[in-house]
C-alpha cells in the first residue's frame, strides 16, 4: 500500500458563497465578494471596504447546528468543515481514525474585543460566555465535537500560512499511518482587531484590491473557512466516487528576514515553492496553474512574484490569486485556497485574478484575467506566506 | 530637536538612548540607529498624536523620517496645515 | 527521540533550586523568575519583546547553547494563549482610542506564531516553522509534530517547546471562572486544602530533540500519548494501560511518576484514581506546587523529568527503591487534555 495522500472532500464558505456551488458560480461570473462593512460594527466602517461573509451570526448558527453566540469563527469554521465531510461522503467514517486539524489567527476575538470593552470598565464587568470560547483552540474543539473527531484535535496559528501548515501536518498524520482521515482547513471572522491591527500597518487598501498590479495598494480583509478531507489510500478505495486529487508536496519555510516584511527577493517563498515542488518529484514545467499568495501588498506581491520569477525561469504556468475575490482570509486562507486548487483539477478551472490592469514592471509574467473551464490541469500549486517569515507551499496533483 | 528626540525614544521604546545619542543629522534607517519598516510606521502615529500632521502613505516616511533634523523640518513646514 | 538539552524559565529559578529549596507557593499565582535577557537576546531585538516573547526566545536560545547547536532543523512552539500583554495593550488602545491612532508593534507582537518566528529570525533559520495553539495540547501537538519530522527521517534536530504567559488581566478573568484558589492555604501546601480552584502559573521550556542518540543526552523520550474528554475513570485507566503495553513496559518497571495534580480536589481525585489502580505502587511526585497550573505546564514536567533523569536526583526529598531509570508523565488539564510521555535514562 502506498502513502500517497487523497483528497475525498471540501468545503467552504467565504464572501463569494456559502458552499462550493456558490463559490465556484461567483469565481466564474467575476462575482467579487468585497463591499462596505455590513456585520462588522467598527469605526471604519464606510470607509476601508472588507469581504464579509454574507450573512449574520444568527444565520450562520443556523446553517451550522451551532448556538449564536458562539464566535464567528467556530461557526464558520462548523458551516465548511461539514460540508467538506458531507462531500466526501467517507464509508464508516465512525470506525475510522480521524483528526480534525484547523487553523484560525483571531480565535474567539470577534466575542473577546466586545466583553474587553466592557471589561475596561471594571474588572467584575463584561459577560464571560464572551471570552470563554478566546483561544484559538476553542473554535477548532466546538467543532471537531460537532464532526464527532476525537482521536486527533490540533489548531495551528503561523499566520496568513496557518491552514496550508495544517493541511501538510495532516497530511503527514496519515502517510505515517497514524491517522485514517483528516478533515484539514482553516477559518477566520473578520474582527475589529484584526482590522485596526492591519491599518496600523497601512497596508489595507480603501478600493477593492489589485494583486499583482504595478498600482496595488494593499489588501482587503476577507472571512471565511475552508477544509479538505485527507484520506489514506485504504481509506480512498472504499470511496463512492473518485477522489479530487493528492496531496503531492508540500513544504514549510522561513523567510528569517523581519517580523512583518517579506525579503525583498523573496527566499522563504522560493524555498517553500522549491520545497513542495520537490517533494512532489516534479519540475517546474509541470505546474499547470499557480494559485498565488497575492495579498495585493508591495511587498507581498514583489516578494512572490521575485521568487517565482526566480525558480520557474522564463516557463510561467498561469496563475492568479483568488484573493481579488475572498479577500485576505489570514488564517483561512490556506485552506479556502486550498479548496480552489482542488477544483480547479476536478473540473479543470483557472480562476481570474480581477481587476488587474497594468504588469509589475519588475516581472516578466502577469496574471490570468479570464475565467478558464475545461484546461488540462494537473498539477497546482498554492502558496501561503505570512507574518513571522512563515511560508508554505502545497502541490495537488491529479490521480 | 532635543523634545523630539525624547518622543521618538519614547515612541520606539529605545530605552538605551539618551536624546543626546542621537545626531541631529544621524540616519534613523537601517546603517544608523537601525530602525525598521514598523518604526517608520510608529512615527507616522507620532508625527499625527504630537504633531497633528498626517502622512499620506507609508512610502512618504522613507525621505521626511531620514534623520531628525529631515524629520523635524518636516514638522515646521507642515504643522497647522494638515488636512487630516 | 533523544533529548540531547532542555531549557525552561519558570517560577524556580533552576533544576538545582528544585531540589534544594524551592520557591514555595504563597498566594494564587507563581510568576517566571526571569534571567537577564541582554545576556541572551540582541538588544536591538529585545526593545519590541513583551515578556512571553523575551521568555520563549532566551528559553529556547539556552537551549542550543546548551546542545551546541546553531540551526535546528525546525523550531516548533506550542502556546494556548499566546502573546497575551500584546494583545491586551492593542485591545484597550482600541476600545479607548474608538480605533483611531493605533500603532502597529503591539498588534504584530501579539500574532500567536511570534515567538517561533522571532527564533528563527535571531537565527536567521529558514527551515520549518510552526505554532500550535491548542490549549492543553498545544505542546503536546508540537511535540507529535516534532516526533513525526523525526521520524520522516530528513531532520536530525528539531527545537519544540511550550510557552504560556499569565498576566494581570488573564489572572482577573480567570479568576472570574472560578480557577483559582480563594481560600487561603498554609504556605507550600496547594494539595491539602481539600478546596476548589488551583494557582496559575506559567513557563516556557524548549527542548532540543534529536533522532539519533549524542552520547550525552537527558533522556530519551520512548514514547508520547494523548486522549481527549474521557468519558469515565475506566477510559482513563484503558487509555494508560494500552500505552504502556505499546511501550511494552510493566507497571513495575516504572520507577517514578511525574503527575499534574493541581490543589483542585476534582482535578486531583483523576490522579487519586490511577494511583490506586492502573498506576498502583509506584512512587510519585506532583509537579504544579513548582510550576503553577497552565495550559502548556506539562512541558515543565518534560523539563523536570529529563532532568530528574540526567542528575539521578529527586526533588522533595523523595526515596526510590534505585536511581530512576524509567518516568513516565501523566497529565491532565481541565479533565479534558490528558497526555502521557515515557522517558528513560540515557
Amino acid at each position: 500500500m502506498s502513502n500517497r495522500v487523497y483528497i475525498a472532500g471540501a468545503g467552504i464558505i467565504s464572501a463569494i458563497g456559502n458552499n462550493i456551488t456558490e463559490n465556484l458560480a461567483a469565481l466564474e461570473s467575476g462575482q467579487a465578494g468585497m463591499g462596505e462593512m455590513k456585520y462588522l460594527l467598527s469605526a471604519h466602517r464606510g470607509k476601508i471596504p472588507v469581504a464579509e461573509v454574507k450573512m449574520d451570526n444568527a444565520g450562520l448558527a443556523a446553517l451550522s447546528g451551532l448556538p449564536s453566540h458562539y464566535s464567528r469563527t467556530a461557526l464558520l469554521s462548523a458551516i465548511a468543515a461539514k460540508e467538506a465531510l458531507t462531500n466526501a461522503a467517507i464509508p464508516d467514517f465512525s470506525t475510522l481514525r480521524s483528526g480534525f486539524i484547523s487553523a484560525n489567527t483571531v480565535g474567539g476575538m470577534d466575542k473577546t474585543e466586545n466583553f474587553f470593552a466592557d471589561f475596561l470598565a471594571g474588572p467584575d464587568k463584561g459577560r464571560l460566555r464572551n471570552v470563554v470560547h478566546h483561544e484559538c483552540g476553542a473554535a477548532t474543539e466546538i467543532v471537531a465535537d460537532l464532526l464527532g473527531i476525537k482521536h486527533h484535535i490540533s489548531t495551528i496559528s503561523t499566520a496568513c500560512s496557518s491552514s496550508a501548515n495544517a493541511i501538510f501536518f495532516g497530511a503527514r498524520l496519515i502517510r505515517q499511518g497514524v491517522l485514517d482521515v483528516v478533515v484539514a482547513g482553516g477559518t477566520d471572522a473578520l474582527t475589529k482587531f484584526t482590522l485596526n491591527g492591519f491599518n496600523t500597518l497601512m497596508i489595507l487598501d480603501n478600493r477593492y484590491c489589485q494583486p499583482f498590479d504595478e498600482n496595488r495598494r494593499g489588501l482587503n480583509l476577507g472571512e471565511g473557512a475552508g477544509y479538505i478531507v485527507m484520506a489514506s489510500e485504504r481509506v480512498a478505495q472504499t470511496l463512492p466516487s473518485a477522489p479530487y486529487c493528492t496531496l503531492s508536496g508540500y513544504c514549510n519555510a522561513n523567510d528569517a528576514y523581519h517580523q512583518t516584511a517579506s525579503s525583498p527577493d523573496g527566499t522563504g517563498s522560493y524555498l517553500a515553492m522549491k520545497g513542495a515542488l520537490e517533494k512532489s518529484g516534479l519540475s517546474t514545467g509541470e505546474i499547470d496553474y499557480i494559485n498565488l499568495h497575492g495579498t495585493g501588498t508591495q511587498n507581498n506581491d514583489i516578494a512572490e512574484g521575485t521568487a517565482i520569477k526566480l525558480l520557474f525561469e522564463g516557463k510561467y504556468p498561469p496563475m492568479s490569486s483568488t484573493k481579488s475575490f475572498t479577500g485576505h482570509t489570514l488564517g483561512a486562507s490556506g485552506g479556502i485556497e486550498a479548496v480552489y486548487s482542488v477544483l480547479s483539477i476536478r473540473h479543470g478551472l483557472i480562476y481570474p485574478n480581477l481587476r488587474f490592469e497594468t504588469p509589475m514592471k519588475e516581472l516578466p509574467f502577469t496574471p490570468e484575467t479570464t475565467f478558464k473551464k475545461d484546461a488540462a490541469i494537473c498539477n497546482v500549486l498554492s502558496n501561503s506566506f505570512g507574518f513571522g517569515g512563515n511560508c508554505s507551499s502545497l502541490v495537488f496533483s491529479k490521480v | 530637536m532635543a523634545d523630539l528626540k525624547k518622543q521618538i525614544i519614547a515612541q520606539l521604546n529605545l530605552k538605551d538612548l539618551k536624546p543626546e545619542d542621537i545626531g541631529d543629522d544621524q540616519p534613523l534607517f537601517v546603517e544608523g540607529l537601525g530602525l525598521d519598516s514598523i518604526d517608520a510606521l510608529e512615527l507616522i502615529v507620532l508625527l499625527q498624536q504630537e504633531y497633528k500632521i498626517k502622512l499620506a502613505n507609508a512610502e512618504e516616511g522613507q525621505s521626511v523620517f531620514r534623520s531628525v533634523r529631515t524629520m523635524a523640518q518636516y514638522i515646521t513646514d507642515h504643522q497647522g496645515k494638515s488636512t487630516a | 527521540m533523544y533529548i540531547r538539552a532542555a531549557a525552561g524559565i519558570s517560577p524556580q529559578s533552576s533544576f538545582e533550586q528544585i531540589l534544594a529549596d524551592p520557591v514555595p507557593v504563597t498566594g494564587s499565582r507563581l510568576q517566571c523568575m526571569e534571567p537577564d535577557y541582554a545576556k541572551l537576546i540582541d538588544p536591538k531585538m529585545i526593545r519590541r519583546m513583551s515578556r512571553i516573547i523575551k521568555m520563549g526566545v532566551a528559553a529556547a536560545i539556552q537551549c542550543l547553547e546548551e546542545a551546541g547547536e546553531r540551526m535546528p532543523d525546525a523550531i516548533i512552539a506550542g502556546t494556548a494563549y499566546g502573546c497575551l500583554g500584546d494583545t491586551e495593550v492593542f485591545l484597550q488602545k482600541m476600545v479607548e482610542n474608538d480605533e483611531q491612532l493605533l500603532t502597529p508593534t503591539a498588534f504584530i507582537q501579539s500574532t500567536h506564531n511570534t515567538v517561533a518566528a522571532q527564533i528563527a529570525l535571531l537565527l536567521k533559520c529558514h527551515s520549518y516553522n510552526n505554532t500550535f495553539v491548542h490549549r492543553g495540547f498545544s505542546f503536546e501537538n508540537a511535540m507529535t509534530d516534532a516526533l513525526s519530522l523525526l521520524k520522516d527521517g530528513q531532520m536530525k534536530t528539531v527545537l519544540a517547546g511550550g510557552i504560556d504567559e499569565i498576566t494581570d488581566t488573564s489572572h482577573t478573568i480567570l479568576k472570574r471562572f472560578g480557577l483559582y484558589k480563594k481560600e487561603p492555604f498554609p504556605a507550600g501546601n496547594i494539595f491539602q486544602t481539600g478546596s476548589k480552584g488551583t494557582i496559575a502559573g506559567e513557563g516556557a521550556s524548549f527542548f532540543v530533540l534529536q533522532s539519533e542518540a549524542s552520547g550525552n543526552d537527558y533522556a530519551q523520550l520512548t514514547g508520547m500519548d494523548t486522549f481527549y474528554k474521557p468519558a469515565s475513570g475506566e477510559e482513563i485507566r484503558q487509555h494508560i494501560s494500552a500505552f504502556l503495553e505499546r511501550q511494552n513496559i510493566n507497571r513495575e518497571d516504572i520507577d517514578l511518576v511525574i503527575s499534574g495534580e493541581n490543589g483542585d480536589m476534582k482535578n486531583d481525585a483523576v490522579y487519586d484514581m490511577v494511583y490506586q489502580t492502573v498506576l498502583s505502587g509506584i512512587a510519585h511526585i506532583p509537579f504544579k506546587h513548582l510550576s503553577g497550573e497552565y495550559p502548556t505546564a506539562s512541558a515543565f514536567a518534560l523539563w523536570l523529568a529529563a532532568n530528574i533523569l540526567k542528575a539521578g536526583k529527586l526533588p522533595g526529598g523523595i526515596q526510590t527503591k534505585k536511581t530512576p531509570v524509567t518516568v513516565l508523565i501523566y497529565n491532565h488539564y481541565q479533565h479534558i487534555y490528558h497526555s502521557l510521555y515515557l522517558l528513560a535514562a540515557c
